[in-house]
């Protein structure tokens, strides 16, 4: 702030409380034009209404002094006006860093101690998998669900089917990093009788009875098409993030319209990156809450 | 001047009750309009671009800012569910501000980028479908409602005239950004954007 607006925030403030006192002042001040104590002033309203010149009652006109007191003290140890600091050296920021250092000081060690852990470890410690859990409602549940069953398009984590890998390390990244799944539409090159064919051996894949003519025709479309990113016998491809489309687990729904959806308009999944809110020790517990729910 | 005379001129009485009350607005409101803490932008933000701005108006128009707040305190119980605690230097391209004031739904000054576009469309369309426990209302109009392109130059200039720095070309681009988008995109656009000025959450 320039010193123009300080000494302005100063001068005013000053000039407004001292204008109380004068003003408290002034109103008390016996007068000899007036009417004595205890006679009515003269005054008249509505024929009849009249009032009487009493003093305020005296408790009543000291807890005025007493607040422009406090007014003073309290401008002198926070900072009140303008740029002056006080002398308690208070800031809004100051306190904020003490709450934060001094939960540091209790909570600090507990999340330290659950980092130098191996994730494995960890997931077998019922204390620190109660505050994973906790972690996890916070953090997670809005898309895998509070029991980390998730939905359409946000994975299981309770199950043993992995889009990224289901080891710790894995886990761990996919929560600091996050992950971006792309699967491109392939609809544009193919026509109402080739889906036909490719969801039935993507079906098959996932061990439904289908006709067996329609998934020999698939089954070279897939090769073709699919096979880079989910493997030639379907299995899929954890670098990728490309899913296994034989465990009969469907991310976006198992149904033949919902297969097909997927193939002719592709997905994109993403899970967005939480180093910079968790940090990498509340990171490691939460792995390790996860990697714990599918042991 | 006597007390008399003050109660018995209802002009003088009115022109003293000004000057009392508006002490206190020219102290504590008058300097925040030329104060750098305040009118100076925080480095990196942007002015919201045509689609962020319309989705803006769409967020004002069904009410959002009732159940939601834009307003991190400097608290630890906030800044750790939320991040880093708001400032004032990420409010300066806002006319208004969405601070708001209570919050039935969590607060949003730091959505962006905290969940992917699929998920606000789902959320918007039917919140119980991505959050069972939500009482949130559904907004399944948004996604059939075309934002209205011809207005969107006027409210840039709008914006323009209030101190936000478009340039001529972003406004005369604006109808073209926005056409054919619905509300939904627009909507997601701008929450998106919340509170990404600032990377560091914490």
């Amino acid at each position: 702030m320039s010193n123009a607006w300080s000494i302005y925030i100063i001068v005013f403030s000053l000039v407004n409380i001292l204008g109380c006192l004068w003003l408290i002042r002034w109103t008390s001040k016996k007068r000899t034009d007036e009417a004595g104590q205890g006679d009515v002033t003269g005054h008249t309203w509505d024929d009849t209404l009249q009032e009487y010149n009493n003093p305020l009652p005296r408790w009543w006109l000291w807890l005025f002094y007493l607040t422009i007191i406090f007014a003073f003290i309290y401008m002198v140890l926070y900072p009140t006006v303008g740029n002056y600091a006080g002398i308690l050296g208070w800031t809004q920021t100051g306190q904020y860093q003490d709450e934060m250092d001094e939960a540091e000081k209790s909570y600090g060690v507990i999340f330290k101690a659950y980092a130098a852990k191996p994730v494995a470890d960890l997931a077998k410690d019922p204390q620190a998998m109660d505050s994973g859990y906790r972690l996890f409602l916070n953090n997670c549940a809005t898309c895998h669900g509070s029991d980390a069953g998730g939905l359409a398009g946000y994975p299981n984590l309770a199950d043993k089917a992995w889009l990224y890998g289901g080891t710790p390390e894995a886990i761990k990244i996919s929560i600091l990093e996050g992950r971006n799944g792309v699967m491109p539409p392939m609809g544009a090159g193919m026509n109402e009788q080739q889906l036909e064919t490719i969801s039935a051996y993507v079906m098959s894949l996932g061990g439904r009875e289908m006709d067996d003519a329609k998934v020999a025709q698939g089954k070279t479309q897939f090769d073709s098409m699919c096979s880079a990113c989910h493997g030639a016998t379907g299995k899929g491809n954890q670098a990728l993030g490309a899913p296994d489309l034989t465990d009969n687990i469907w991310l976006y729904g198992g149904t033949p319209g919902l297969i097909k959806e997927s193939i002719q308009k592709g997905r994109s999944g993403k899970m967005p990156a939480h180093r910079d809110l968790l940090g990498e020790e509340k990171a490691h517990l939460l792995a390790a809450y996860v990697y714990s729910l599918s042991q | 001047m006597s007390h008399e005379k003050v109660e018995t001129n209802i002009g003088l009485m009115a022109i003293l009750i000004i000057i009392a009350i508006s002490l206190g607005g020219l102290v504590e409101i008058v300097p925040l309009f030329f104060l750098k803490e305040t009118t100076e932008p925080v480095k990196g933000l942007q002015p919201y671009t045509a689609l962020q701005l319309e989705g803006r108006d769409i967020y004002i128009r069904e009410g959002c800012y009732t159940c939601h707040s834009q307003m991190i305190r400097p608290f630890r119980a906030e800044t750790e569910r939320y991040g880093h605690y708001s400032v004032a230097g990420e409010f300066v391209y806002d006319h208004p501000f969405q601070w708001g004031s209570k919050r039935t739904g969590p607060d949003l000054a730091r959505v962006g980028g905290l969940y992917s576009d699929e998920w606000h469309a789902v959320h918007l369309i039917n919140p119980r479908a991505v959050v069972p426990e939500s009482n949130m209302p559904s907004f399944p109009w948004l996604e059939h409602n075309f934002i209205d392109a011809k207005l969107t130059p006027k409210k840039l200039s709008a914006m323009q005239f209030l101190g936000v720095p478009y340039k001529d070309a972003d406004i005369s681009n604006a109808e073209a950004a926005v056409s054919g988008k619905t509300e939904l995109e627009a909507l997601i656009a701008y929450l998106q954007v919340l509170g990404t000025a600032i990377k560091t959450k914490r």
